[in-house]
């Protein structure tokens, strides 16, 4: 399989619902293999997006190749490389879980012995065996969720989109979403997926897009983007207050707590400026108990860069 | 595999999910039974007496008042499909399973034709019921064979007819109530603004203008020559070419709709 091939690539994609402009000129570009995340609130227009990639929607403008394949022009290859779990569920249910999946096997011709070979395996997979012959109506929102995305599995897709995977999902059934794209990811397959959740794209997305209004507000990895503002900083530890205060007077700006003997030392978290930090403190012969780099949270760098964007609009 | 036998392949599918479908809510087919059963009991015995006064010496709970009524009866039930299959597609179209389709690689027409041919069977199959109970009930047809294979072959391309018709409004229609009601203008309207259970004749002569020609009519007027040996004249060919037309109205409606972009 041929690597850092580019699996999606969009260019100046446009929509608009009536006289709203949703997506305004989106570009990116996301590598085989690997997980893009579009990060951003309700209404930004990650629904959207996916619904054109995925060739549910149509856009006004912009080209875009999913699989090497052109969107407008080869809507079948693009089908026929993708699977697709909707921000809302997708599943049949009157239908079982096991028949859910084998109407998945049938409308891929996957032949019966395949068909049903599959269906297992998804089934294992998914953590449904149990719950195979039970109808998917009485399923809760995480097996409902898993079946979803176990039948957007059946046509061995190489890219699959996922519009919020675990929105609305408690801890347990979200820790169990993440293991399964991860896996995902494992057999080389590249992942789309959209979030609300900082601490989701900081836990999958070698890339993330924040999208604010329908444009990207910034794009990186989430090194890069936690880079982008300030609030970063290293916390020591010592082991008595005589340490502590040498410290304190070491370094100009820093914040002390005498009751929990730490320092709190701003950084932008680069390795250089670590390494001056610990040249220093050596320097001066000042153990150090306990160090922790607290780099700003995807929260922070969130309403940082959209509230930014908005500021800009209210300035003009 | 050539792309015509994967649209046959992708529609059996579908067909074939629709009776699993059926199977599990055993009170749609049941329903679809019942409605014109009741419809029946209801002209029949509770307005039969004074609208056989209407036919040429119509004695109370008579034959020939049924042997007029249940052509039209069938007729309904064949009608009544529409509001089974308006559902059943709205439900597809609610339950966000659409979606999924429409990004998979199938052939685009395979839903809507899987919800047609299931609503086609399954109205054959209430139909049989229907006649069934007619025959209990005294019904006394004439019809020999080739009329009943003809009237089945008949009822089969209408009740296409009347399923590409609803196929476009379950897909449409934001609720489930919206399917419902649209596709009542098939099933109810229609079957009562024909010669489906009393004799155009007796109508306004403004209606009897839409009454005799709407293809209900032409429907219902074949069926009853071909059990009951009335007059057919031309109405075969009115019931044939409209059924026609309107099947191939109601598909090309269904792939817009299926294809339509969403709005709100
Ligand atoms: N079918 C539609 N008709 C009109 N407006 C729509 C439609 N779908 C989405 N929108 C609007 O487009 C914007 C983006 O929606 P969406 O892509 O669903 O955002 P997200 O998934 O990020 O919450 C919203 O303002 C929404 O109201
Ligand atoms: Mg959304």
């Amino acid at each position: 399989m041929a690597t850092n091939q580019t699996a999606i690539a969009v260019r100046n994609l446009r929509k608009s619902y009536g006289s709203q402009l949703v997506l305004d000129g989106i570009d990116l570009d996301v590598p085989e293999g690997s997980v893009y995340a579009l990060l951003g609130p309700n209404g930004s227009g990650k629904t959207t997006t996916v619904q054109i990639l995925s060739t549910y929607l149509a856009m006004d403008g912009g080209e875009v190749r999913i699989a090497g394949h052109d969107l407008v022009k080869e809507p079948a290859a693009v089908r026929a490389a993708i699977g697709v779990t909707g921000q809302f569920s997708a599943v049949d249910s009157l239908l079982t879980g096991e028949e859910n999946l084998r109407l998945m096997t049938k409308l891929y011709h996957l032949g019966p012995q395949e068909g049903r070979r599959k269906t297992a395996e998804l089934l294992e997979r998914f953590d449904l065996v149990d719950a195979a012959k039970k109808l998917a109506a009485t399923y809760s929102g995480g097996m409902k969720r898993r079946l979803d995305l176990a039948m957007s599995l059946v046509g061995t897709p190489r890219i699959i989109f996922l519009d919020e995977p675990t929105t609305g999902l408690d801890p347990r059934s979200r820790k169990t979403m993440w293991e399964i794209i991860r896996e995902l990811l494992g057999e080389g397959v590249t992942i789309f997926l959209t979030t609300q959740y900082l601490d989701e794209a900081d836990e999958l997305a070698d890339k993330i897009g924040v999208l604010d209004q329908g444009k990207l507000v910034a794009e990186g990895t989430v090194t890069e983007l936690k880079r982008r503002i300030p609030g970063g900083h290293v916390r020591l530890q010592f082991a008595d207050s005589g340490l502590l205060s040498s410290a304190a007077l070491t370094f100009q700006g820093s914040i002390r707590d005498e009751e929990a003997l730490t320092l709190t030392v701003p950084s932008d978290g680069s390795v250089r400026s670590l390494r001056t930090l610990l040249d220093r403190l050596d320097n001066e012969a000042i153990a150090v108990e306990n160090l922790t780099v607290q780099m700003p949270n995807l929260d922070d760098v969130f309403f940082a860069l959209t509230g930014t964007s908005k500021n800009l609009k209210g300035g003009e | 595999m050539s792309s015509l036998y994967l649209s046959f392949s992708d529609s059996a599918t579908m067909l074939q999910r629709n009776f699993q479908r059926a199977l599990r809510n055993p009170f749609v087919i049941f329903s679809s039974i019942l409605t014109p059963a009741l419809m029946l009991v209801l002209f029949f015995y509770v307005l039969g007496g004074s609208i056989a006064g209407g036919l040429n010496g119509g004695e109370k709970g008579g034959t020939e008042y049924l042997n007029y009524l249940l052509p039209g009866i069938i007729v309904l039930t064949a009608a009544l499909g529409a509001e089974v299959t308006a559902l059943n597609v709205n439900y597809d179209r609610t339950e966000n399973i659409i979606n999924r389709f429409r990004t998979m690689p199938i052939s685009r027409g395979a839903l809507s034709t899987g919800h047609a041919l299931a609503n086609v069977i399954q109205t054959l199959i209430s139909i049989v019921c229907i006649v069934g109970i007619g025959l209990l009930m005294g019904f006394r047809p004439n019809a020999g064979l080739v009329e009943w294979l003809a009237a089945f072959g008949l009822l089969a391309l209408f009740s296409l007819a009347i399923a590409w018709l609803a196929v476009p409004l379950g897909l449409i229609a934001r609720t489930p109530g919206g399917a419902n009601s649209l596709s009542l203008i098939i099933g109810f309207l229609l079957p009562f603004f024909s010669s489906a259970f009393v004799k155009p004749d007796t109508m306004p002569d403004w209606l009897q203008v839409f009454v005799k020609y709407q293809p209900f009519t032409a429907v219902t007027e074949t069926l009853r020559g071909l059990l009951t040996g009335t007059a057919i004249g031309d109405n075969w060919i009115y019931a044939i070419s409209g059924s026609v037309v309107l099947a191939i109205l109601g598909y090309i409606f269904a792939r817009w709709a299926y294809n339509r972009q969403p709005s709100r």
